[in-house]
């Protein structure tokens, strides 16, 4: 997508009639695609440069450079230590097998990955399939995707806090099961705990696997599966031997998306583990409200190298440039 | 889809009634939390957090607008919006402009493309603390020296609502509405414009007559874009609003303390601004479509 997009979005599009023109007529046609003088695209783009230089370039190399500073209990200090570092890391050698806070933390924020991954792709793996390949008209199509779409644009917060009455002490799933008569006292484990932030995310977070499957999808040419219907593969068959190999780029970008919200998220394991459940971004806030910035910072850091590397490795399963 | 003709089409095989299933379920599971608290926010006065209900009231949505019950809401409610209101606007413009540049070919375009694409991957909380620290050091650094010329007080930050809060809630909608304009100018037949050159037309006109009513409908989705990822943001604001609390951060530190139903009503509250934007949007979206139609036609 990435290098592809800007291409093509540089020259004028592939028509009919361009290719009956010699190659160099057609490059010199290109260059003259364009009315405009150079300098309006770089004015154009100024505005949004501007924004992400201010606040996030900048900030990130902020974020960098306070990581090696000092900071005393009122205030922070220019200097370059690497304290805060080992302060992160510390124990983490010593105490093996046993695990230190930061190592045991992101133990704990990887199981969530692991689970929220697994259930997310399968999930929006189903329900990409079915609007792709069982839903026949466009209008269809296009409405039942919306109304997959829509929750995204509602308050995180409260579909968090929705759940409340459903998995409380004397939520709605507690009383029936009781009133059933499957459970003699309510389960406790249903909120506040790890099933209520793995679900939690789950929740808010399959339609970022469903946009990306479901758009990889729609590009499949349906006379491909007809052709592996034909030369009598099963639907089984069809479905690892021709689907799902044409969508793995929109199943890795979903997983990224996944995989680093999920990596980062502090809010979610915050508020559905009733604040007792330990994760990176919990640490950080803790220590911006002890005004410790510099370890806050090493351990952002921290954080970001692990979320970079994770998507490093995926993008090493898929060359998504080649395969867009 | 109406040139599929095979046989097997005709019936549906089993696969599709279990997978039909499976997606009614998927809607349940959506939408199903949110409906139980819509439900619960009309609890009488005398009711709790559970089911069930103790009859029918608009007691708790009294209590939260009226300002008598534990939250004061109004004036976050109000901060929302205008940041949102504001974020919406920026978001469209930057993002046309940028998506016009893309069009053409400058220096640092893939830089630009890749910064917009991990503003959107890194953690929220790293990008929220770094907005945090550089203001404070630049804080730190320039204050003396626009205090000396009076432009500002000699202490206090200049985190907030319109500067780092607007910055923060900026990195986060910008990308989705920069991958729309990718999308929406990957789309767009560049005859029309050539045609519109060929008549005749200044660089002005050509935006304004041709490309800007084809890219109207698409510009609409990316404001419900840049208003509901800043109206519900909370990860990007939590270091960068500096003292003002927008609607979401004043709601999450809500969970912890308040035990009535008043957070319900709040919950639906916000959620019927949300459910105004979306299909007011996608209202607009489909006249302007629709019109767009018939005038081709016509």
């Amino acid at each position: 997508m990435t290098r592809s997009a800007i291409t093509h979005g540089t020259g004028a599009p592939e028509t009919s009639g361009a290719a009956a023109i010699s190659p160099k007529a057609r490059k010199r046609r290109k260059a003259r695609a364009s009315w405009t003088p150079a300098w309006v695209a770089y004015l154009q783009a100024a505005p949004m440069a501007l924004v992400f230089l201010l606040f996030f370039v900048l900030p990130l190399a902020a974020t960098f450079v306070v990581s090696f500073w000092n900071y005393t209990e009122y205030s922070i200090v220019p200097a370059f230590v690497t304290t805060n570092y080992s302060d992160v890391f510390y124990g983490c050698a010593a105490s093996l097998p046993s695990l230190c806070t930061t190592f045991a933390t992101y133990l704990s924020t990887l199981k969530f990955v692991a689970i929220v991954w697994v259930a997310t792709l399968l999930i929006g793996f189903a329900v990409a399939y079915f609007l792709c390949f069982h839903v026949r008209t466009l209008p269809m199509q296009i409405a039942l995707f919306m109304v997959c779409t829509i929750p995204f644009w509602t308050s995180n917060v409260i579909r968090m806090i929705s759940w409340i009455p459903l998995l409380g002490r004397n939520g709605l799933v507690n009383e029936t099961l009781q009133s059933v008569g499957l459970i003699d006292a309510p389960l406790e484990w249903l909120l506040y705990s790890d099933f209520a932030v793995a679900l939690a995310l789950i929740h808010l977070y399959t339609l970022f696997m469903v946009v990306p499957i479901f758009n990889s999808m729609m590009r499949i040419d349906k006379a491909l599966v007809e052709a592996a219907y034909d030369a009598g593969a099963s639907g089984w068959q069809t479905l690892t031997n021709v689907v799902i190999p044409l969508v793995k780029p929109g199943i890795v970008i979903g997983s990224i998306f996944v995989v680093t919200i999920v990596t980062g998220d502090y809010l979610t394991i915050g508020i559905m583990g009733g604040q007792q459940i330990a994760s990176v971004g919990k640490i950080i806030q803790t220590q911006i409200n002890f005004l410790q910035f510099p370890i806050a910072a090493a351990n952002a850091i921290v954080l970001l190298a692990v979320v970079l590397l994770t998507i490093w490795g995926m993008l090493r399963l898929v060359d998504i440039r080649k395969e867009l | 889809m109406a040139t599929r003709p095979m046989p097997r089409e005709e019936r549906r095989p089993r696969s599709f009634y279990a997978l039909a299933a499976f997606f009614a379920l998927f809607v349940v599971f959506l939408y199903g939390p949110v409906v139980t608290i819509l439900a619960l926010s009309f609890q009488g006065p005398s009711g709790g957090l559970t089911f069930p209900m103790n009859g029918v009231s608009l007691y708790w949505f009294e209590r939260l607008w009226g300002g008598g019950g534990t939250v004061d809401i109004g004036s976050a409610f109000r901060r929302s919006l205008a940041l949102g209101l504001t974020v919406m606007v920026l978001t469209v413009v930057i993002s046309v402009l940028a998506g016009l540049a893309f069009r053409k070919r400058f220096h640092g375009a893939s830089a630009l493309f890749y910064i917009a694409v991990a503003s959107l991957i890194v953690p929220s909380i790293v990008v929220s603390l770094g907005i945090a620290l550089e203001f404070r050091i630049l804080d730190e650094i320039l204050r003396p020296y626009l205090s000396a010329l009076g432009l500002v007080s000699e202490r206090g930050n200049s985190l907030g609502l319109f500067t780092s809060g607007l910055g923060a809630h900026l990195s986060w909608t910008l990308p989705f509405g920069l991958l729309i304009m990718f999308a929406v100018f990957n789309r767009l037949d560049k005859s029309y414009e050539e045609a519109a050159r060929d008549l005749g037309a200044t660089n002005w006109q050509s935006f304004r007559h041709v490309v800007l009513p084809m890219i109207a409908p698409f510009l609409i989705g990316i404001a419900l874009f840049g208003f509901t990822l800043s109206f519900d943001e909370i990860a990007r604001s939590s270091q960068a609003m500096g003292a003002t609390n927008t609607l979401p951060l004043e709601l999450a530190a809500l969970t912890t303390t308040v035990t009535t139903p008043e957070i319900y009503a709040l919950g639906t509250s916000v959620t019927a601004v949300s459910f105004t934007v979306i299909f007011g949007t996608l209202a607009a979206f489909l006249s302007l479509q629709r019109r767009r139609r018939r005038r081709a036609k016509g």
